[in-house]
């Protein structure tokens, strides 16, 4: 490339200052990997990831309660109101559990669904069923949840069909997050048992394994990744709303809500974030428990 | 694995539950639109097209959905900038601290909504001073749209090999002209399902929009969740959901027909 060509056609590209920087760029690995990583390590790495160092430092100060501004000094008093406060312990346990139930109940639906989708259905048939399950993401979040309140407000379709709701509380927030959050779990499960080989369900059964133990011995375990993937978001999901509390919750009380309160109205960001470094940890703790799985690269 | 008939009936039956609950509310919300009576009581006696006309003249209604269009599109245009930055990063260099990138790029999605939001809200008001509004919206959304670019990216990277890309500077072309012509057209369709998504991330997202957009700024679902608890502004609110609900078969469609392989795009 060096010596001179003959310059009839369009020949070799000629070393302008643009190619001389790709050359340049070529030899050096690790400028190409910079100028990739810098501008996306910039935003979550400082920008993202600094926000959250300085949550988790806010939560060590405390406020004036004389004057509502924050003070910079370091306490422990925001952890040690949480921990010792019977309400606030409550909530968190209350809201864990909210999670890990629409976690299962949303694996329970998921499953069957999902490995219908993937191993029963025609492909016709299983491309109507994705369109279907997808569908519910591009309508509003709001209007979902809304629906459900109508749905279980008295006189209401559950109401008058059943003759009974269960009415405005902690089941309804459970039902309404399970329904807000399927879709999240039926996509990877289905993606986890699309890549599961039908001849490995087939060679099961050749060694006589019934359906049953097919299920529990070959495809659970299999696709377990995928679920726990699917579970990262449902978790997370339901960790963090508080807005579908307020619509169909009543008077319950999660994590969320103390969150959103002590931001606003009682205006104690010390203690909100306080608050919130609790569902990151529980967050965080959930995402090392699940990384061995391999769930990280099924999300 | 061979299924007996009894239980395949089982398993369609258990898919046409599930179908059921996905869709009996968003049927409700159609339908009370329609609905003359404000209580929604079931089942509804008097239709009407009120609450349509009504949702057309309201101007609250209009304004909030271009600012999220305005807002999803800023936010979508700099997700695909750093989702795909970061892709190309983890799929072609093996470095130090890789997993941990990974992991970042997941974070904003797998921490609860509740946390990015107020980490920002202090972040923008307490540390660097700034007021809220648009550009902070657009920051925080940016911030937990980057991963469903980057999935979507990712696996698309990982399906095409590198081999084409290795013809085309053996053959002369300089990195760029070979991003230009080879790497980029077929990473085409992964980076529209990626946008879609991101796209539909922002402009649903109330959670982390609460606490980064101010009062001054009304993104949808904001005008939505203000406009709930109001009697009269309730039933307006089953038309938008039932226009979101129509609308929602374009994109659908528009991701169905582009990457069809990937069933829709990954999440």
């Amino acid at each position: 490339m060096t010596t001179s060509m003959p310059a009839f056609g369009t020949g070799p590209p000629q070393p302008t200052r643009l190619r001389a920087l790709s050359a340049f760029m070529h030899r050096n690995v690790w400028l190409r990997l910079l100028g990739l990583l810098a501008a996306p390590m910039f935003w979550l790495g400082v920008a993202y990831l600094g926000s959250l160092a300085a949550l988790f430092v806010t939560a060590f100060w405390s406020t004036d309660s004389f004057t509502g501004d924050v003070v910079r000094s370091w306490t422990l008093d925001n952890y040690r109101q949480l921990v010792e406060t019977d309400v606030y312990r409550r909530i968190v346990f209350r809201t864990i559990g909210v999670a890990v139930a629409v976690t299962v109940i949303d694996a329970i639906i998921a499953f069957p669904v999902a490995f219908y989708m993937a191993k029963l259905a025609s492909p016709r048939v299983q491309k109507l069923l994705v369109v279907a399950v997808l569908m519910p993401l591009w309508a509003s979040y709001l209007v979902k949840g809304y629906a459900w309140r109508v749905l279980l407000s008295e006189h209401g379709l559950i109401d008058s069909t059943f003759g009974g709701t269960p009415g405005f509380g902690l089941v309804a927030v459970i039902i309404t997050l399970s329904y807000l959050w399927l879709p999240y779990m039926i996509l990877p499960v289905f993606a986890g048992l699309l890549r599961l080989p039908d001849s490995v369900l087939e060679a099961s059964g050749d060694l006589g394994a019934r359906p049953g133990r097919t299920l529990r011995s070959v495809v659970i375990p299999m696709v377990f990744p995928a679920i726990v993937a699917g579970s990262i978001f449902t978790f997370s999901l339901s960790l963090g709303d508080y807005i579908s509390v307020k619509i169909v919750g009543g008077t319950t009380q999660l994590l969320g809500n103390v969150v959103y309160d002590n931001i606003g109205a009682a205006s104690n960001l010390p203690f909100a974030a306080a608050m919130a470094t609790v569902s990151a940890v529980v967050m965080l703790i959930y995402l090392g428990a699940v990384r061995r799985t391999g769930a990280l690269d099924n999300l | 694995m061979t299924l007996t008939g009894h239980a395949k009936w089982l398993l369609r039956g258990a898919v046409a539950l599930a179908l059921a609950f996905i869709y009996v509310p968003l049927l409700i919300v159609v339908i009370n639109s329609f609905n003359a009576d404000t209580t929604f009581a079931w089942p509804p006696d008097h239709v009407t097209l009120h609450w349509w006309s009504a949702a057309l003249d309201n101007q609250g209604a209009r304004s909030a959905v271009l600012t999220s269009v305005k807002v999803g599109l800023a936010a979508t245009g700099v997700a695909l900038v750093l989702g795909t930055l970061s892709a190309f990063a983890l799929q072609r260099y093996r470095f130090f601290g890789r997993d941990a990138v990974s992991l970042l790029v997941i974070l904003p999605i797998a921490l609860p909504g509740i946390v990015t939001g107020i980490a920002l809200n202090n972040a923008f008001l307490t540390v660097l001073g700034i007021e809220l509004g648009y550009v902070t919206v657009v920051i925080a959304h940016a911030t937990f749209c980057i991963v469903v670019v980057f999935n979507n990216v990712l696996a698309r990277l990982r399906r095409l090999g590198e081999s084409s890309e290795e013809a085309s500077m053996d053959l002369g072309a300089t990195r760029w002209t070979t991003f230009r012509l080879i790497t980029f057209p077929s990473l085409g369709s992964a980076l529209f399902a990626g946008a879609l998504l991101a796209f539909a991330l922002s402009f649903d997202e109330i959670i982390v929009t609460t606490f980064t957009a101010g009062a001054s700024l009304q993104t949808l679902p904001i005008w939505i969740f203000s406009n709930l608890f109001r009697p009269n502004n309730a039933p307006v609110v089953n038309v938008v959901g039932a226009v979101l609900i129509a609308l929602s078969v374009i994109p659908i469609y528009l991701s169905q027909k582009l990457s069809g392989e990937t069933a829709g795009g990954r999440l």
